[in-house]
């Protein structure tokens, strides 16, 4: 039962941890909490959807377009809802951020409707069972997809000349520009990679639930936002830490006390952490008010 | 007007005006600089040596007059395009990246480079100028005493080959012996063919290592002339050199 619940909160909070990723690596170089974020994990799930309905495509390939789609959209976005406002006061970016969260959700409820889609596929239905645990073909996919998308990206990011130029665009825009890094373009990139990973996520919750509806960003932006906040917003291997220990924590805190709290269990670590350490676990002691 | 570079000249800096918002950083300012020479540009604190240097990099959109550099105008490029054109800066403060080792730090250096090998060799270049780097290479640069992250933040400047230098108060909060060996490292990317501008409060030092010299007041230039010339300017000796080492 244990041991099930465990593969349970796992599994919630790879996802949380891959959304959650998005959310730190724009505060890790704009400073501003992109609250569309969530919405773009619905825009990526629907767009999954679609490129699997509408022209028949193998699941993988629907991974591959959507996440592409879906990268090209986050790119957009910064480049019209944010990069005008850079000058701004910080509150501006974040009401600029709203706007667009509410126009994805309108976008999707005149596209596709209010109602929940169903996943067009037969594939994580199957489960096998190790011992006493349970895991689901669905649950496997999303345990092995997220390590390797977060393997990969802490490659790309401690080892690869682009990654490291990310990085320090983080610590410093200026400083990266006196480099001769285009830092602009690594906004975008942070967007892209961050969109992608959204996407996938939303795919994977989308099968897991069985479910894609217009306001699915909501709690699920939510939860990876409370996610990146515990581990340390502005860092990445905080934000994959944040997402696990939130959905353990969630998963376990809904089977032995109620399933009720289990969105109370997730806002209240955010004020908690908000109060007692708003660094977070892997965070650096400066950090600004957002 | 003339077209091209005035003979010699690899920055010219024409009737630059910076303004944050409703302050006035640089009032009228102009400054040239010869191929090769170091040029100390010293000031006290606010007078706007700093704002100057961040408009040469381009880091400062609201900008008027015109900055030339080996004949071309840069004045609104991006700061990107100008390190690739050969102007790399030190920041005040240093600007190392602190979680990057010292390596990646120099090797970010580079990055408008495509040359590997060249690069590498570099790199062992800036460990002989800098012995320290070389032990340190694998250490987060935040880590390091100031005096080390300045050599780093040097080094790391000097990665991307440029052809001018403009370095902000690189002796700032430095024990005088460190201050000696930058200056001595200064002295010596000079000799091998950097030109160099030196913004510092210290002026005692600034001078003795540089060809020229302009001193700087609430926005503009009030004094230039050599090196010498400025040391035994009477106002450069009283506000300056009295109150300073
Ligand atoms: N980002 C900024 N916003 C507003 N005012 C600034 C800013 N940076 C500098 N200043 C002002 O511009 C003037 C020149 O500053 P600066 O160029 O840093 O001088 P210096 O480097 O000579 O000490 C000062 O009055 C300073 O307060
Ligand atoms: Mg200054």
């Amino acid at each position: 039962m244990l041991l099930q619940q465990l593969t349970n909160g796992l599994t919630i909070g790879m996802i949380y941890a891959l959304i959650a990723l998005g959310y730190t690596m724009v505060y890790g170089i704009l400073k501003i909490v992109n609250f569309a974020h969530g919405d773009i994990f619905m825009i990526g799930s629907f767009l999954g959807l679609f490129f699997m309905q509408e022209f028949r495509l193998p699941l993988y390939l629907a991974f591959l377009l959507a996440a592409a789609a879906t990268a090209i959209i986050g790119i957009l976005i910064e480049r019209l809802a944010y990069r005008p406002l850079r000058m701004a006061d910080r509150i501006v970016p974040l009401i600029s951020a709203l706007g667009v969260s509410t126009l994805l959700v309108s976008l999707a409820q005149k596209l596709w409707g209010t109602e929940m889609h169903p996943f067009p596929t037969a594939f994580g239905s199957r489960t096998y069972t190790f011992g006493n645990v349970t895991f689901s073909e669905i649950q496997i996919l999303i345990l092995v997809l997220s390590f390797v998308l977060m393997l990969a990206l802490q490659l790309f990011v401690t080892r690869t000349k682009t990654g490291i130029a990310m990085r320090a665009t983080s610590m410093s825009l200026t400083h990266a520009a006196l480099m001769g890094i285009n830092t602009n373009r690594m906004i975008s990139l942070a967007f892209a990679i961050g969109s992608a990973l959204a996407s996938c996520a939303g795919i994977m919750v989308g099968i897991y639930y069985n479910a894609v509806y217009p306001t699915m960003g909501y709690m699920a932006g939510i939860n990876a936002f409370t996610a990146a906040v515990l581990g340390g917003i502005g860092n990445i291997p905080g934000a994959m830490l944040g997402g696990v220990l939130l959905g353990l924590v969630e998963t376990l805190g809904g089977a032995y006390i109620s399933t009720q709290y289990k969105s109370v269990i997730s806002f209240s670590i955010l004020i908690i952490v908000l109060l007692v350490k708003p660094s977070g676990i892997l965070g650096s002691k400066e950090i600004n008010k957002v | 007007m003339t077209d091209g570079a005035s003979k010699g000249k690899i920055l010219e800096i024409d009737g630059l005006q910076v303004s944050y918002g409703a302050v006035q950083a640089v009032k009228q300012l102009n400054l040239d600089i010869g191929a090769g020479e170091i040029v100390a540009l010293i000031g006290t604190n606010g007078s706007g040596k700093t704002t100057t240097l961040r408009s040469i990099s381009g880091l400062v959109a609201n900008t008027r007059g015109r900055i030339r550099f080996a004949g071309a105008d840069i004045t609104k490029l991006a700061p990107h395009r100008i390190v690739g054109l050969g102007i790399s800066q030190v920041p005040e403060g240093r600007g190392i990246f602190p979680d990057l080792t010292v390596l990646e730090n120099l090797r970010l250096g580079a990055y408008v480079r495509r040359d590997k090998a060249e690069i590498e060799a570099d790199i062992r270049r800036m460990y002989r100028l800098f012995p320290r780097l070389e032990e340190r290479k694998k250490q987060a640069a935040g880590t390091m005493s100031g005096g080390e992250q300045q050599m780093l933040a040097i080094a790391r400047a000097l990665m991307a080959r440029p052809k001018l230098l403009l370095l902000d108060e690189p002796s700032m909060g430095l024990a005088p012996l460190v201050v000696k060996e930058i200056y001595a490292a200064i002295r010596q990317i000079n000799q091998d063919g950097v030109s160099v501008l030196l913004v510092e409060q210290n002026a005692k030092m600034a001078l003795g290592a540089a060809h020229r010299g302009y001193v700087m007041e609430t926005g503009r230039i009030v004094v230039q002339g050599t090196a010498a010339e400025l040391k035994s300017n009477d106002v450069v000796k009283s506000v300056y050199l009295g109150s300073t080492v």
